[in-house]
């Protein structure tokens, strides 16, 4: 009986995770090809969406067979992990330094909060005029919101850490560079890690906005594309596809920082976009 | 009684005077904190006692007197004064071995003698078995036992403990007080030790300085002739219930001041203090 019981009991998460979204194809399935509610029966029901996604022979010509599926998925992953690495390496450098030291934060941190509230839709005619070709664009619009959710975790960080763990690392005999790299660092990883979530979901979100305008390929470039051709059945894929590679690129990120943070204790919440 | 060993230190402390926000903390406050001596201070919630100790370690220059550690005058945070904190200050991201190590790596000792420190210290605090355990997997006991460990592994000249019991459970904290007054009388450093449980502080004490309610300075010097070893028989003993009883009166004085200043700490501590006279 034991044995039965382990075998068919699904983990709670796992379980919650095909309800809602089982929960929502089924809602999304009613509107539009159950009641055909009116405008809803415009949309492409989830039946064709699916077939058409996993159909070898697309009437659209995009599904899991096609190239061009492909090459528009690693365009648009490499664009985000470029802008995601650069938001990583600039933004957490950046939040230590303003933490860490005083005059700086006094320098930065008015620059930081003027540009921060700036849309990265709004960056696109600078970017496109500046940047050398419009690839390098579409990187950057990509990264610039990252970019300050990250640098403002990562002070938020550097601020919650207990003065305590600065006076004990001091009395026992710390230079400056080794209060930082054993209480700054780890004690901000933390919120780093809260920060580089929020910094991968506003990436995807920009890097739409930036494939839309200015991007050649990517999954932005498909949507505006079909939205031109009025193939919305190719929208909801391109949009649902979206959603798959942000859910497992913001799991990688909570992997990576569970990994890194084997002291902490599980589950915190908490973040500043 | 433990034999002096090793260069441990003596702090002469002379008129010091501190205020915060004009509100004076200390004043003209002198004390001697004796080599091999363990040195326990007692006073009511708020005379003062954190700020000498922060005084003392460095992380605040005092407005007026002077520190002096084996004749020199103390700057800032060292090694050769090392404190053990109300809270834990166990670094939560290291793991109890690297805590403990911490003091010795940065201060770039070869790693062959590094580890053997370590593990000596370890063994004798108990904690040989939970090294690899992070702070956040271990008992309150235990976490203070990897505190005095992280100390004592540098082999400071003087050991400050800034209520380092606070927070234990009854049971925990007898537990610790007994295996505390052990290590000191095993290597007869000089340590002082800060408390406002009268309890803990003649059970544990050489000498007691007792210290005033605002501005703070040393009331009375109380020499604890209760035999060492200690054990908690030692709290059955009509000597130990003299000083205790000699102490609480003096004690009473300075806490009802703080009473009639309306601290509500004070309050606290006047009702347990009256608490504990009744038990008497």
């Amino acid at each position: 009986m034991g044995l039965h019981m382990k075998r068919w009991t699904v983990n709670p998460e796992t379980w919650g995770a095909v309800v809602s979204i089982l929960g929502f194809v089924l809602l999304w399935y009613i509107l539009t090809a159950v009641l055909k509610l009116p405008r809803f029966d415009k949309l492409p029901n989830p039946v064709a969406v699916f077939s058409a996604w996993l159909s070898p022979h697309p009437q659209f010509g995009l599904s899991i067979f096609t190239r061009g599926y492909y090459l528009d998925i690693l365009y648009s992953v490499g664009r985000v992990l470029a802008a995601f690495v650069l938001a990583t390496v600039l933004g957490v450098g950046l939040g230590l330094l303003m933490g860490w030291s005083r005059v700086f934060f006094d320098y930065s941190f008015p620059l930081v909060e003027t540009l921060r509230p700036i849309p990265p839709i709004a960056w696109i005619p600078l970017a496109v005029l500046v940047l050398p070709t419009a690839e390098l664009g579409v990187i950057f619009i990509t990264f610039i919101a990252a970019f300050f959710a990250t640098v403002l975790n990562t002070l938020l960080g550097v601020r919650s850490i207990d003065e305590v763990y600065f006076r004990a690392a001091s009395c026992l005999g710390s230079r400056p560079r080794d209060v930082f790299w054993n209480v700054v660092v780890p004690g901000a990883l933390p919120a780093i890690f809260t920060g580089l979530q929020v910094a991968m979901g506003i990436a995807w979100i920009s890097l739409v906005a930036g494939e839309m305008i200015a991007g050649q390929r990517g999954l932005g470039y498909l949507i505006y594309e079909d939205y031109s051709n009025l193939q919305f059945v190719n929208i909801v894929i391109g949009m649902a596809t979206l959603g798959l590679l942000g859910y497992g690129s913001s799991a990688l990120v909570r992997m990576l920082g569970r990994r890194l943070m084997a002291w902490e204790g599980r589950r915190r919440g908490g973040a500043m976009a | 009684m433990s034999t002096v060993r090793r260069n441990f230190g003596e702090f002469q402390v002379t008129g010091l005077t501190h205020a915060y926000g004009g509100v004076p903390v200390l004043e003209d406050c002198s004390l001697e904190v004796p080599r091999g001596k363990l040195t326990v201070l007692v006073g009511p919630s708020g005379c003062g006692k954190t700020t000498l100790i922060n005084i003392l370690a460095g992380y605040e220059a005092p407005a007026g007197g002077r520190v002096l550690l084996d004749g020199q005058p103390v700057g800032g945070p060292g090694p050769d004064r090392l404190v053990v904190f109300q809270e834990t200050a166990l670094f939560p991201w290291m793991t109890v071995e690297q805590n403990v190590a911490f003091g010795c790596r940065v201060r770039g000792m070869p790693a062959g003698e590094m580890r053997e420190r370590v593990q000596a210290v370890l063994v004798k605090v108990g904690l040989s078995d939970f090294q690899a355990k992070y702070p956040s997997q271990l008992s309150g006991g235990m976490q203070r036992r990897a505190e005095l460990a992280r100390a004592m592994v540098n082999d400071p000249k003087v050991l400050m403990l800034d209520e380092p019991f606070r927070g234990l459970d009854a049971m925990t904290r007898s537990i610790m007080q007994e295996f505390y007054v052990g290590l000191f009388e095993e290597v007869g450093r000089t340590n002082l030790f800060i408390t406002h449980d009268l309890e803990e502080a003649v059970f544990l004490a050489d000498r007691l300085l007792i210290m005033t309610y605002r501005p703070g300075r040393i009331k009375e010097v109380i020499e604890v002739d209760l035999p060492r070893p200690r054990t908690f028989q030692v709290m059955a003993t009509q000597r130990y219930n003299d000083i205790r009883q000699h102490a609480l009166e003096l004690l009473f004085e300075e806490a009802s001041k703080a009473f009639e200043a309306g601290s509500k700490a004070a309050f606290d501590l006047v009702d347990g203090l009256a608490r504990a006279a009744g038990r008497q």
